[in-house]
């Protein structure tokens, strides 16, 4: 058998599962729709002693319209929702396109039949879409540990390589995604070697346009070009105030490619070509966004 | 052996009731307890596809999914798409009762060695139900998820074209 021994425990409430896992330390792992864990367990890279299946708690699954838990009119989703849910939603459509655009991106249908939304998140891979689109559209991640229920903005979620706030005693309970502005236009584009591959650079933008349409707030945000998602801070704050002419969307993807990001070289690609791609996209994207504002 | 956890689940409509290790994958779980070869194991990380099986209808990689996690399922595999009229459980080649996305497959030259088709044909049982008449690029997108060392893809397009023609008349 490819993976190491473990204890297998299916608790039947969240608050069970955090028991278990607070009592087992570090030892235990959640195991939720195990669709990069599993795999890194067939490696042998992760071992863990006891997995805490909360795949099937269904208070953990759902997309809730208006509320949610949190204290925003926003839309909420919880942790255990699949990908080819989010992907099928009419709702996460209507009120998060740019989630529903980046969801096809996600592995292969087989994988998005099985992978989690959290367990997307609390893996933190820099590759990944889900939190690269979660800082783009500023959601607030629900935690709950056995001192109880806390969210944290997600921005201060990812704290670097596969590395989140989450305490091992602490599952993803949901997030919870505001309300887009009105005039506000979102696109999410990447590039991988084929179709299903992990992406080579991701960019999420989402852009605010006034009624003259100056550019009031612009939001970009890379995947797979550094620790976790990163946030264009150069770019969005030089596009503020401004008209997107074609040489405004060219300059925030030259700051982008030369300022904001500093990409990694690996066996996929050079950093010089992920600084290519990081430049092209950003204009791309941040074009296309701004059209869907000015219609939005 | 490690300790054991008893499942229960149907596979192609058929009850078993099985003790496990934890940590057994569902594909091995079909191939070394069931003795249902079919389904085949190839790079046992998510990315070839040859292990693709239904759990409750929707095609999963079987390898990314422990046999207890499937406690309760209904799964479906390759041995199910047939229904071979002598009771022997295996379609012969000349049998008139395969499912009409393996008859497709057998005329278009859809295969060569076959390792990867069981895979691709359970992923392409639930697609052609979801996507009656599907276009050139729908079929590639729905085959992104598979890898086939043999026939460059051309002939399992044709396949799928084919099987979705005979299946909507």
């Amino acid at each position: 058998m490819k993976p190491a021994p473990f204890r297998y425990v299916r608790p039947s409430s969240v608050d069970e599962a955090i028991s278990v896992l607070a009592a087992e330390g570090y030892g235990a792992k959640p195991l939720a729709g195990g669709q990069s864990l599993i795999p890194t367990m067939n490696f042998r890279l992760a071992q863990p002693a006891v997995l805490v299946d909360i795949d099937r708690l269904d208070e953990l699954r759902g997309i809730r319209d208006g509320g949610g838990d949190g204290a925003t009119n926003g839309l909420y989703i919880g942790a255990m929702t699949r990908h080819s849910e989010l992907e099928r939603s009419a709702v996460v459509r209507d009120r998060a396109p740019l989630l529903a655009e980046a969801m096809p991106w996600i592995a292969h249908p087989q994988i998005r039949n099985r992978g989690t939304m959290g367990g997307s998140l609390a893996h933190a891979d820099p590759a990944a879409e889900l939190p690269a689109v979660m800082l783009a559209l500023d959601a607030r991640i629900h935690l709950r540990g056995p001192a109880g229920d806390r969210t944290v903005q997600f921005c201060d979620f990812c704290t670097g390589f596969f590395s989140t706030a989450l305490a091992p005693d602490e599952l993803v309970t949901g997030v919870e995604i505001p309300p887009l502005p009105a005039g506000t236009g979102t696109a999410f584009l990447e590039i991988s070697r084929r179709q299903g591959d992990f992406a080579l650079v991701g960019v999420c933008a989402v852009v605010t346009l006034d009624a003259g349409g100056v550019c009031t707030r612009a939001s970009l945000t890379l995947l797979s070009v550094g620790d976790g998602p990163v946030c264009a801070k150069t770019a969005e704050d030089a596009l503020r105030d401004r008209t997107l002419t074609p040489d405004a969307v060219r300059d925030a993807g030259e700051a982008v490619a030369t300022i904001d990001i500093d990409p990694p070289a690996d066996i996929h690609a050079s950093a010089a070509y992920r600084r290519q791609l990081a430049r092209v996209l950003t204009a791309r994207a941040l074009d296309t966004a701004a059209r869907r504002a000015a219609g939005a | 052996m490690g300790e054991t956890l008893t499942i229960r689940l149907t596979v192609n409509g058929k009850a078993y009731d099985r003790p496990v290790e934890p940590r057994l994958l569902l594909s091995d779980f079909l191939r070394h307890d069931l003795h249902l070869t079919g389904t085949h194991v190839g790079c046992e990380h998510g990315v070839c596809g040859a292990c693709t099986v239904l759990l409750d209808g929707e095609a999963v990689r079987s390898c990314l999914v422990f046999a207890v996690q499937a406690d309760g399922a209904e799964i479906s595999t390759v041995e199910g798409l047939a229904t071979p009229s002598d009771g022997s459980g295996i379609p012969h080649p000349e049998d008139a009762d395969l499912h009409p996305i393996q008859a497709a497959f057998r005329e278009s030259h859809g295969l060569q060695c076959g390792f990867c088709t069981p895979g691709i044909l359970m992923t392409l049982v639930p697609f052609l139900e979801e996507n009656p008449d599907p276009d050139e690029e729908q079929i590639r997108e729905a085959l992104s998820g598979h890898l086939c060392r043999c026939t460059g893809y051309q002939n399992i397009v044709t396949a799928v074209r084919l099987a979705a023609d005979r299946m909507a008349t």
